[in-house]
Protein backbone atom coordinates (compact mmCIF):
# COMPACT_ATOMS: atom_id res chain seq x y z
CA UNK A 1 0.00 0.00 0.00
CA UNK A 2 0.98 3.46 -0.97
CA UNK A 3 2.42 6.21 1.91
CA UNK A 4 -0.30 8.30 3.02
CA UNK A 5 0.52 11.31 1.20
CA UNK A 6 0.16 15.23 2.10
CA UNK A 7 -2.67 17.15 0.83
CA UNK A 8 -2.06 18.58 -2.42
CA UNK A 9 -3.47 21.45 -3.49
CA UNK A 10 -5.44 21.71 -6.63
CA UNK A 11 -5.48 25.27 -8.38
CA UNK A 12 -8.17 27.22 -9.41
CA UNK A 13 -8.54 29.86 -12.40
CA UNK A 14 -7.94 32.59 -9.83
CA UNK A 15 -4.59 30.94 -8.62
CA UNK A 16 -3.14 28.89 -11.42
CA UNK A 17 -0.89 32.03 -11.48
CA UNK A 18 0.66 31.23 -8.03
CA UNK A 19 1.05 27.40 -9.09
CA UNK A 20 2.61 27.80 -11.85
CA UNK A 21 4.86 30.78 -10.20
CA UNK A 22 6.18 28.08 -7.68
CA UNK A 23 6.97 25.98 -10.41
CA UNK A 24 8.76 28.53 -12.38
CA UNK A 25 10.55 29.32 -8.69
CA UNK A 26 8.86 32.41 -7.84
CA UNK A 27 6.75 33.40 -5.22
CA UNK A 28 4.15 35.42 -6.81
CA UNK A 29 1.87 38.17 -5.25
CA UNK A 30 -0.66 40.31 -6.59
CA UNK A 31 -0.52 44.40 -6.21
CA UNK A 32 -3.31 46.96 -7.42
CA UNK A 33 -2.74 49.11 -9.62
CA UNK A 34 -5.14 51.54 -7.69
CA UNK A 35 -4.31 51.48 -4.40
CA UNK A 36 -1.15 49.64 -4.48
CA UNK A 37 -2.41 47.23 -2.00
CA UNK A 38 -0.12 43.76 -1.99
CA UNK A 39 -2.55 40.74 -1.37
CA UNK A 40 -2.49 37.07 -0.58
CA UNK A 41 -4.43 34.83 -1.48
CA UNK A 42 -4.90 35.26 -5.20
CA UNK A 43 -8.12 36.90 -6.27
CA UNK A 44 -8.70 39.18 -9.95
CA UNK A 45 -9.41 41.75 -7.66
CA UNK A 46 -8.33 44.24 -4.93
CA UNK A 47 -9.60 42.80 -1.27
CA UNK A 48 -9.19 46.51 0.00
CA UNK A 49 -10.73 49.37 -3.02
CA UNK A 50 -12.61 46.18 -5.35
CA UNK A 51 -10.67 47.37 -8.48
CA UNK A 52 -10.00 44.64 -10.67
CA UNK A 53 -6.89 46.53 -12.26
CA UNK A 54 -4.00 44.36 -10.49
CA UNK A 55 -0.67 43.07 -11.45
CA UNK A 56 1.33 39.81 -10.99
CA UNK A 57 4.72 39.91 -9.11
CA UNK A 58 7.10 37.84 -8.04
CA UNK A 59 8.03 38.72 -4.61
CA UNK A 60 11.29 38.98 -2.99
CA UNK A 61 10.90 35.53 -0.83
CA UNK A 62 11.89 37.29 2.53
CA UNK A 63 9.71 37.30 5.42
CA UNK A 64 10.24 36.88 9.41
CA UNK A 65 8.46 34.25 11.82
CA UNK A 66 5.11 35.13 12.38
CA UNK A 67 3.94 32.57 14.82
CA UNK A 68 3.80 28.63 15.07
CA UNK A 69 2.75 25.67 16.71
CA UNK A 70 4.73 22.29 16.44
CA UNK A 71 2.11 19.68 15.78
CA UNK A 72 2.34 16.34 17.59
CA UNK A 73 -0.89 14.55 17.36
CA UNK A 74 -2.21 14.26 15.57
CA UNK A 75 0.26 14.47 12.59
CA UNK A 76 -1.42 15.02 9.00
CA UNK A 77 -0.97 12.39 6.54
CA UNK A 78 2.56 12.33 5.12
CA UNK A 79 3.75 14.10 7.92
CA UNK A 80 5.62 12.66 10.50
CA UNK A 81 5.78 14.66 13.87
CA UNK A 82 6.91 16.65 15.80
CA UNK A 83 6.36 19.17 12.96
CA UNK A 84 6.45 22.99 12.93
CA UNK A 85 3.22 24.66 11.09
CA UNK A 86 4.25 28.81 10.48
CA UNK A 87 2.80 31.62 10.10
CA UNK A 88 5.21 33.65 7.59
CA UNK A 89 4.81 37.65 7.44
CA UNK A 90 6.27 38.11 4.22
CA UNK A 91 8.59 41.28 3.69
CA UNK A 92 5.69 43.04 0.91
CA UNK A 93 2.63 42.92 3.78
CA UNK A 94 0.86 39.17 3.34
CA UNK A 95 1.41 36.49 5.66
CA UNK A 96 1.06 32.40 4.70
CA UNK A 97 1.04 29.47 6.16
CA UNK A 98 4.44 27.61 5.45
CA UNK A 99 6.69 24.62 6.74
CA UNK A 100 9.95 25.95 8.15
CA UNK A 101 12.80 23.66 6.80
CA UNK A 102 16.57 23.39 7.30
CA UNK A 103 15.85 24.22 11.03
CA UNK A 104 15.11 21.84 14.09
CA UNK A 105 11.26 21.53 15.00
CA UNK A 106 12.08 22.84 18.38
CA UNK A 107 10.83 25.86 20.45
CA UNK A 108 14.25 27.07 21.14
CA UNK A 109 15.54 26.60 17.31
CA UNK A 110 12.04 28.18 15.94
CA UNK A 111 12.30 32.53 17.35
CA UNK A 112 9.69 34.41 16.76
CA UNK A 113 10.83 36.82 14.24
CA UNK A 114 13.63 35.42 12.62
CA UNK A 115 14.05 35.98 9.50
CA UNK A 116 13.35 33.23 6.88
CA UNK A 117 13.63 33.18 2.64
CA UNK A 118 11.46 30.97 0.78
CA UNK A 119 12.81 27.55 -0.97
CA UNK A 120 10.81 25.03 -3.20
CA UNK A 121 9.80 21.56 -2.32
CA UNK A 122 8.47 19.48 -5.50
CA UNK A 123 5.14 17.65 -4.61
CA UNK A 124 4.47 16.29 -8.39
CA UNK A 125 4.52 17.07 -11.80
CA UNK A 126 1.87 19.70 -11.42
CA UNK A 127 2.61 20.79 -7.97
CA UNK A 128 5.78 22.49 -6.44
CA UNK A 129 4.72 24.34 -2.89
CA UNK A 130 6.63 27.55 -1.20
CA UNK A 131 8.09 26.62 2.12
CA UNK A 132 10.41 28.85 4.01
CA UNK A 133 14.15 28.30 5.63
CA UNK A 134 16.37 30.80 7.99
CA UNK A 135 17.77 33.19 6.25
CA UNK A 136 21.79 33.42 5.61
CA UNK A 137 23.52 35.85 6.59
CA UNK B 1 -32.44 45.85 18.07
CA UNK B 2 -34.61 46.78 21.17
CA UNK B 3 -33.28 45.33 24.28
CA UNK B 4 -35.04 42.74 26.43
CA UNK B 5 -37.89 42.20 23.60
CA UNK B 6 -37.67 39.15 23.65
CA UNK B 7 -36.73 36.24 26.15
CA UNK B 8 -35.89 32.84 26.79
CA UNK B 9 -38.60 30.76 27.93
CA UNK B 10 -37.33 27.03 27.71
CA UNK B 11 -33.69 25.47 27.82
CA UNK B 12 -32.17 22.34 28.04
CA UNK B 13 -29.49 19.97 27.59
CA UNK B 14 -29.65 16.49 25.93
CA UNK B 15 -30.52 14.18 28.83
CA UNK B 16 -26.72 12.76 28.77
CA UNK B 17 -23.78 14.16 28.07
CA UNK B 18 -20.40 12.83 27.15
CA UNK B 19 -20.51 9.21 25.60
CA UNK B 20 -23.77 8.99 23.91
CA UNK B 21 -23.41 5.71 22.09
CA UNK B 22 -26.92 4.73 21.55
CA UNK B 23 -28.41 8.03 20.00
CA UNK B 24 -27.41 9.34 16.00
CA UNK B 25 -26.49 13.40 16.08
CA UNK B 26 -30.21 13.74 14.59
CA UNK B 27 -31.65 11.83 17.94
CA UNK B 28 -29.49 13.94 20.11
CA UNK B 29 -31.20 16.73 18.41
CA UNK B 30 -34.71 15.31 19.20
CA UNK B 31 -33.58 14.89 22.75
CA UNK B 32 -32.02 18.33 23.42
CA UNK B 33 -35.14 19.78 21.50
CA UNK B 34 -38.19 17.67 23.24
CA UNK B 35 -36.09 18.62 26.24
CA UNK B 36 -36.05 22.02 25.77
CA UNK B 37 -40.17 21.65 25.10
CA UNK B 38 -41.12 20.16 28.19
CA UNK B 39 -39.11 22.91 30.05
CA UNK B 40 -40.71 25.55 28.21
CA UNK B 41 -44.70 23.79 28.83
CA UNK B 42 -45.07 24.09 25.31
CA UNK B 43 -46.18 21.19 22.21
CA UNK B 44 -44.20 20.69 19.04
CA UNK B 45 -46.69 22.27 17.38
CA UNK B 46 -46.50 25.55 18.86
CA UNK B 47 -43.18 25.87 17.00
CA UNK B 48 -43.63 28.00 13.80
CA UNK B 49 -39.63 29.23 14.12
CA UNK B 50 -36.61 27.27 13.79
CA UNK B 51 -32.81 27.31 13.60
CA UNK B 52 -30.14 24.99 13.61
CA UNK B 53 -26.17 24.76 12.31
CA UNK B 54 -24.59 21.87 10.67
CA UNK B 55 -27.71 19.79 10.08
CA UNK B 56 -30.08 21.71 7.86
CA UNK B 57 -33.33 23.01 9.06
CA UNK B 58 -35.11 20.48 6.34
CA UNK B 59 -33.37 17.90 8.30
CA UNK B 60 -34.52 18.03 11.77
CA UNK B 61 -37.84 20.34 11.20
CA UNK B 62 -38.56 16.90 9.41
CA UNK B 63 -37.60 14.55 11.99
CA UNK B 64 -39.52 16.23 14.77
CA UNK B 65 -42.62 17.03 12.78
CA UNK B 66 -41.85 20.93 12.96
CA UNK B 67 -43.79 23.01 10.51
CA UNK B 68 -41.91 26.31 10.38
CA UNK B 69 -42.65 29.75 8.90
CA UNK B 70 -39.04 30.84 9.46
CA UNK B 71 -36.09 29.30 10.12
CA UNK B 72 -32.34 29.59 9.72
CA UNK B 73 -29.25 27.60 9.00
CA UNK B 74 -26.48 30.08 9.74
CA UNK B 75 -23.62 27.89 10.33
CA UNK B 76 -20.57 29.54 11.17
CA UNK B 77 -19.16 26.99 13.68
CA UNK B 78 -19.34 26.52 17.10
CA UNK B 79 -21.05 30.33 17.71
CA UNK B 80 -24.21 29.76 15.02
CA UNK B 81 -26.16 29.32 17.92
CA UNK B 82 -25.69 33.13 19.48
CA UNK B 83 -26.37 34.33 15.91
CA UNK B 84 -29.10 31.90 15.90
CA UNK B 85 -30.62 33.59 18.86
CA UNK B 86 -30.29 37.44 17.67
CA UNK B 87 -31.74 36.45 14.07
CA UNK B 88 -34.75 34.76 16.43
CA UNK B 89 -34.63 38.02 18.32
CA UNK B 90 -35.11 39.56 15.20
CA UNK B 91 -37.54 37.58 13.73
CA UNK B 92 -39.76 37.81 16.33
CA UNK B 93 -39.54 41.21 16.88
CA UNK B 94 -40.32 41.19 12.79
CA UNK B 95 -43.45 39.07 13.41
CA UNK B 96 -42.03 36.53 11.11
CA UNK B 97 -42.97 33.86 13.78
CA UNK B 98 -43.82 33.97 17.62
CA UNK B 99 -42.24 30.73 18.64
CA UNK B 100 -38.51 29.65 17.68
CA UNK B 101 -36.63 26.61 18.95
CA UNK B 102 -32.91 26.39 18.46
CA UNK B 103 -31.02 23.24 18.63
CA UNK B 104 -27.56 21.95 18.45
CA UNK B 105 -26.26 18.41 18.83
CA UNK B 106 -23.01 16.67 17.49
CA UNK B 107 -21.85 13.07 18.10
CA UNK B 108 -18.30 14.22 18.22
CA UNK B 109 -17.39 11.10 20.06
CA UNK B 110 -19.11 8.62 19.03
CA UNK B 111 -19.41 9.77 15.45
CA UNK B 112 -23.23 8.07 14.77
CA UNK B 113 -24.99 9.74 12.18
CA UNK B 114 -22.37 13.24 11.63
CA UNK B 115 -21.09 13.60 8.45
CA UNK B 116 -17.43 13.67 7.90
CA UNK B 117 -15.75 17.52 7.62
CA UNK B 118 -13.97 17.72 4.72
CA UNK B 119 -11.42 20.01 3.16
CA UNK B 120 -11.72 20.52 -0.42
CA UNK B 121 -8.41 20.45 -2.55
CA UNK B 122 -9.19 23.33 -4.70
CA UNK B 123 -10.49 25.72 -1.63
CA UNK B 124 -8.65 28.26 -0.60
CA UNK B 125 -7.78 26.55 2.80
CA UNK B 126 -7.06 23.28 0.35
CA UNK B 127 -4.56 24.93 -1.40
CA UNK B 128 -2.58 26.83 1.36
CA UNK B 129 -2.94 25.55 4.50
CA UNK B 130 -3.53 22.00 3.98
CA UNK B 131 -0.48 21.06 2.42
CA UNK B 132 1.29 22.45 5.68
CA UNK B 133 -0.18 19.58 7.85
CA UNK B 134 -3.26 21.50 9.49
CA UNK B 135 -5.25 18.56 11.07
CA UNK B 136 -8.13 19.17 12.82
CA UNK B 137 -8.51 22.18 15.48
CA UNK B 138 -5.70 21.53 17.76
CA UNK B 139 -3.11 22.10 15.01
CA UNK B 140 -4.71 25.19 13.59
CA UNK B 141 -6.12 27.10 16.45
CA UNK B 142 -3.83 27.54 18.63
CA UNK B 143 -1.31 29.16 15.97
CA UNK B 144 -1.90 32.85 16.90
CA UNK B 145 -1.00 31.96 20.57
CA UNK B 146 3.04 32.12 20.57
CA UNK B 147 2.90 35.77 19.20
CA UNK B 148 0.13 36.72 21.65
CA UNK B 149 2.09 35.50 24.21
CA UNK B 150 5.18 37.57 23.04
CA UNK B 151 3.14 40.55 22.10
CA UNK B 152 1.52 41.06 25.68
CA UNK B 153 4.24 38.72 28.09
CA UNK B 154 1.84 35.89 28.70
CA UNK B 155 3.32 33.34 30.34
CA UNK B 156 3.20 29.14 29.62
CA UNK B 157 1.87 29.28 33.65
CA UNK B 158 -0.89 31.75 33.20
CA UNK B 159 -2.07 29.84 30.01
CA UNK B 160 -2.20 26.34 32.15
CA UNK B 161 -3.99 28.71 35.20
CA UNK B 162 -6.94 29.48 32.76
CA UNK B 163 -7.41 25.26 32.47
CA UNK B 164 -6.85 24.94 36.47
CA UNK B 165 -9.18 27.74 37.30
CA UNK B 166 -12.21 26.23 34.83
CA UNK B 167 -11.60 22.43 36.76
CA UNK B 168 -12.56 24.61 40.31
CA UNK B 169 -15.64 26.07 38.20
CA UNK B 170 -16.40 22.06 37.16
CA UNK B 171 -15.88 20.52 40.09
CA UNK B 172 -18.91 21.90 41.59
CA UNK B 173 -21.10 20.73 38.73
CA UNK B 174 -21.95 17.02 38.39
CA UNK B 175 -22.73 17.00 34.73
CA UNK B 176 -19.35 18.14 34.20
CA UNK B 177 -17.01 15.24 32.07
CA UNK B 178 -13.76 16.52 34.43
CA UNK B 179 -13.76 17.00 37.70
CA UNK B 180 -10.85 16.06 39.51
CA UNK B 181 -8.53 18.88 40.60
CA UNK B 182 -5.62 19.88 38.47
CA UNK B 183 -2.60 22.13 39.02
CA UNK B 184 -0.65 24.42 36.88
CA UNK B 185 2.32 21.75 37.27
CA UNK B 186 -0.33 19.43 35.82
CA UNK B 187 -1.28 20.83 32.71
CA UNK B 188 2.45 21.77 31.88
CA UNK B 189 3.61 18.11 32.42
CA UNK B 190 0.36 16.66 29.99
CA UNK B 191 0.52 14.91 26.85
CA UNK B 192 2.03 17.68 24.53
CA UNK B 193 -0.58 18.18 21.65
CA UNK B 194 0.36 21.27 19.71
CA UNK B 195 2.95 23.30 20.81
CA UNK B 196 2.67 25.26 22.92
CA UNK B 197 -0.79 23.60 24.00
CA UNK B 198 -0.67 19.95 25.56
CA UNK B 199 -3.34 18.54 26.39
CA UNK B 200 -5.48 19.78 29.06
CA UNK B 201 -5.37 22.91 27.22
CA UNK B 202 -6.99 21.13 24.53
CA UNK B 203 -10.89 20.94 24.56
CA UNK B 204 -12.89 17.07 25.63
CA UNK B 205 -14.69 15.75 23.04
CA UNK B 206 -17.93 14.36 23.85
CA UNK B 207 -21.46 13.81 22.64
CA UNK B 208 -24.52 15.74 23.20
CA UNK B 209 -26.70 18.67 22.60
CA UNK B 210 -28.51 21.71 23.55
CA UNK B 211 -31.63 23.70 22.94
CA UNK B 212 -33.37 27.18 23.33
CA UNK B 213 -37.21 28.38 22.97
CA UNK B 214 -37.20 32.28 22.56
CA UNK B 215 -40.36 34.24 22.24
CA UNK B 216 -41.66 37.74 22.63
CA UNK B 217 -41.29 39.11 26.01
CA UNK B 218 -45.29 39.87 26.58
CA UNK B 219 -45.50 36.24 25.85
CA UNK B 220 -42.48 35.18 28.33
CA UNK B 221 -44.55 36.16 31.59
CA UNK B 222 -47.19 33.73 30.69
CA UNK B 223 -44.70 30.92 30.95
CA UNK B 224 -43.77 28.16 33.78
CA UNK B 225 -39.90 29.65 33.98
CA UNK B 226 -38.41 32.63 35.07
CA UNK B 227 -37.75 34.56 31.10
CA UNK B 228 -34.33 35.33 30.30
CA UNK B 229 -33.75 38.65 28.53
CA UNK B 230 -32.02 39.16 25.26
CA UNK B 231 -30.12 42.37 26.39
CA UNK B 232 -28.00 43.00 23.60
CA UNK B 233 -26.49 40.85 20.43
CA UNK B 234 -23.22 41.15 18.35
CA UNK B 235 -22.03 38.89 15.24
CA UNK B 236 -19.25 39.56 12.69
CA UNK B 237 -17.09 36.81 10.55
CA UNK B 238 -13.83 37.48 9.25
CA UNK B 239 -11.45 34.42 7.57
CA UNK B 240 -11.83 30.68 7.28
CA UNK B 241 -8.27 30.81 7.24
CA UNK B 242 -6.11 31.03 10.55
CA UNK B 243 -3.18 31.98 8.70
CA UNK B 244 -5.32 35.14 7.06
CA UNK B 245 -6.76 37.04 10.41
CA UNK B 246 -5.61 40.11 10.29
CA UNK B 247 -3.51 40.00 13.52
CA UNK B 248 -2.55 37.64 16.35
CA UNK B 249 -2.89 40.00 18.74
CA UNK B 250 -7.02 40.12 18.75
CA UNK B 251 -9.68 38.65 16.79
CA UNK B 252 -11.35 41.22 14.48
CA UNK B 253 -14.46 39.16 14.68
CA UNK B 254 -14.59 38.99 18.35
CA UNK B 255 -13.77 43.07 18.56
CA UNK B 256 -16.57 43.52 16.15
CA UNK B 257 -19.34 41.11 17.75
CA UNK B 258 -18.63 42.17 21.67
CA UNK B 259 -18.85 46.20 21.41
CA UNK B 260 -22.11 45.57 19.15
CA UNK B 261 -23.67 43.47 21.89
CA UNK B 262 -22.57 45.96 25.05
CA UNK B 263 -23.54 48.81 23.00
CA UNK B 264 -27.23 47.38 22.18
CA UNK B 265 -27.45 46.24 26.03
CA UNK B 266 -26.29 49.69 27.03
CA UNK B 267 -24.07 47.84 29.99
CA UNK B 268 -20.78 48.64 30.94
CA UNK B 269 -18.15 45.83 31.86
CA UNK B 270 -18.61 46.50 35.55
CA UNK B 271 -22.32 45.63 35.20
CA UNK B 272 -21.61 42.47 33.98
CA UNK B 273 -21.69 39.78 37.06
CA UNK B 274 -21.29 36.33 35.11
CA UNK B 275 -19.36 35.68 32.00
CA UNK B 276 -18.84 33.08 29.52
CA UNK B 277 -15.91 32.95 26.94
CA UNK B 278 -16.12 30.11 24.61
CA UNK B 279 -12.91 28.38 25.66
CA UNK B 280 -12.14 25.38 23.08
CA UNK B 281 -8.29 25.85 23.79
CA UNK B 282 -6.69 27.87 27.00
CA UNK B 283 -6.46 31.15 24.63
CA UNK B 284 -9.65 31.94 23.95
CA UNK B 285 -10.34 33.42 27.55
CA UNK B 286 -7.71 35.91 27.13
CA UNK B 287 -8.37 36.94 23.74
CA UNK B 288 -12.28 37.39 24.90
CA UNK B 289 -11.59 39.31 28.26
CA UNK B 290 -9.14 41.96 26.01
CA UNK B 291 -10.94 41.98 22.69
CA UNK B 292 -14.53 42.41 24.83
CA UNK B 293 -12.53 45.47 26.61
CA UNK B 294 -12.92 43.91 30.28
CA UNK B 295 -8.91 45.24 30.04
CA UNK B 296 -6.30 45.14 28.45
CA UNK B 297 -4.34 42.27 26.46
CA UNK B 298 -1.46 42.32 28.27
CA UNK B 299 -3.47 42.24 31.90
CA UNK B 300 -5.47 39.17 30.86
CA UNK B 301 -2.97 36.09 31.77
CA UNK B 302 -2.17 37.72 35.48
CA UNK B 303 -6.01 38.16 35.81
CA UNK B 304 -7.02 34.90 35.30
CA UNK B 305 -3.41 33.40 36.95
CA UNK B 306 -4.56 35.59 40.03
CA UNK B 307 -8.22 33.91 41.01
CA UNK B 308 -10.02 36.95 39.41
CA UNK B 309 -12.19 34.39 37.43
CA UNK B 310 -12.44 31.63 40.02
CA UNK B 311 -15.33 30.76 42.48
CA UNK B 312 -15.90 33.36 44.70
CA UNK B 313 -13.33 35.83 41.94
CA UNK B 314 -14.96 39.22 40.82
CA UNK B 315 -15.59 38.28 37.54
CA UNK B 316 -17.32 34.80 37.28
CA UNK B 317 -15.98 33.35 34.21
CA UNK B 318 -17.14 29.51 32.35
CA UNK B 319 -18.73 28.40 35.37
CA UNK B 320 -19.81 25.05 34.00
CA UNK B 321 -16.27 24.42 33.57
CA UNK B 322 -16.14 24.74 30.00
CA UNK B 323 -15.28 22.92 26.78
CA UNK B 324 -12.11 22.34 28.95
CA UNK B 325 -13.88 20.45 31.69
CA UNK B 326 -17.85 20.51 31.27
CA UNK B 327 -17.81 19.39 27.76
CA UNK B 328 -17.71 19.91 24.40
CA UNK B 329 -19.03 17.95 21.30
CA UNK B 330 -17.56 20.28 18.61
CA UNK B 331 -19.71 23.55 18.40
CA UNK B 332 -19.72 24.32 22.36
CA UNK B 333 -21.81 27.74 21.76
CA UNK B 334 -24.96 25.80 22.64
CA UNK B 335 -23.52 25.11 26.06
CA UNK B 336 -22.22 28.43 26.78
CA UNK B 337 -25.29 29.68 26.47
CA UNK B 338 -27.34 27.16 28.35
CA UNK B 339 -24.98 27.93 31.69
CA UNK B 340 -25.83 31.35 31.03
CA UNK B 341 -29.77 31.11 30.94
CA UNK B 342 -29.25 28.87 33.94
CA UNK B 343 -27.08 31.10 35.93
CA UNK B 344 -29.69 34.04 34.83
CA UNK B 345 -33.00 31.46 36.06
CA UNK B 346 -30.74 31.31 39.64
CA UNK B 347 -30.10 27.15 39.11
CA UNK B 348 -26.69 26.80 38.00
CA UNK B 349 -24.91 24.01 39.86
CA UNK B 350 -22.37 26.73 40.96
CA UNK B 351 -24.51 29.46 40.96
CA UNK B 352 -23.17 33.16 41.24
CA UNK B 353 -25.29 34.63 43.91
CA UNK B 354 -28.01 37.62 42.94
CA UNK B 355 -26.29 37.73 39.32
CA UNK B 356 -28.79 39.48 36.89
CA UNK B 357 -26.42 40.18 33.66
CA UNK B 358 -24.64 37.41 32.00
CA UNK B 359 -22.19 38.40 28.62
CA UNK B 360 -22.30 34.81 26.95
CA UNK B 361 -19.31 35.12 23.67
CA UNK B 362 -18.92 32.47 21.24
CA UNK B 363 -16.18 31.56 18.32
CA UNK B 364 -17.08 29.43 15.40
CA UNK B 365 -14.26 28.16 13.02
CA UNK B 366 -10.57 29.29 14.41
CA UNK B 367 -11.42 32.86 14.93
CA UNK B 368 -13.45 32.58 12.02
CA UNK B 369 -16.95 34.00 13.25
CA UNK B 370 -18.21 35.22 16.12
CA UNK B 371 -21.28 36.19 18.40
CA UNK B 372 -21.75 37.54 21.71
CA UNK B 373 -25.34 37.34 23.63
CA UNK B 374 -25.99 39.70 26.62
CA UNK B 375 -28.74 38.50 28.71
CA UNK B 376 -30.56 39.52 31.65
CA UNK B 377 -33.76 38.07 33.93
CA UNK B 378 -34.91 42.11 34.72
CA UNK B 379 -36.70 43.89 32.63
Amino acid sequence: MAEPQRARPKPTPETQHFWDGTQAGELRLQRCDACAHVYFPPRPFCPSCASRKVSIFKASGKGFLYSYVINHRPAAPGFTPPYAIAVVELAEGPRMMSNIIDCPQTPEALELDMKLEVAFEKLDDKITLPVFRPAKG
Amino acid sequence: MRRNQVAVVGAAETTELGVIPNMSQLQLHADAALNAIADAGLKLSDIDGFATAVETPQQVCHYLGIKPTWVDGTSVGGCSFMLHVRHAAAAIEAGLCKTVLITHAESGKSMIGKQPRFTAADSLNGQFEAPYGVYGPPSMFPIPVLRFMKTYGITHEQLASVAVVQREWAAKNPRAMMKDPITVADVLNSRMIAYPFRLLQCCLVTDGGGALILTSADRAKDFPRKPVYIMGTGESVETPMVSQMETFNSSRAFKTAGPLAFKEAGIAHKDVDHLMIYDAFAHLPLFGLGDLGFMPHEETGRFIADGNTRPGGKLPLNTNGGGLSYMHSGMYGMYALQESVRQMRGIAPAQVPNAKISVCHGVGGMFAASGTIVFTNER
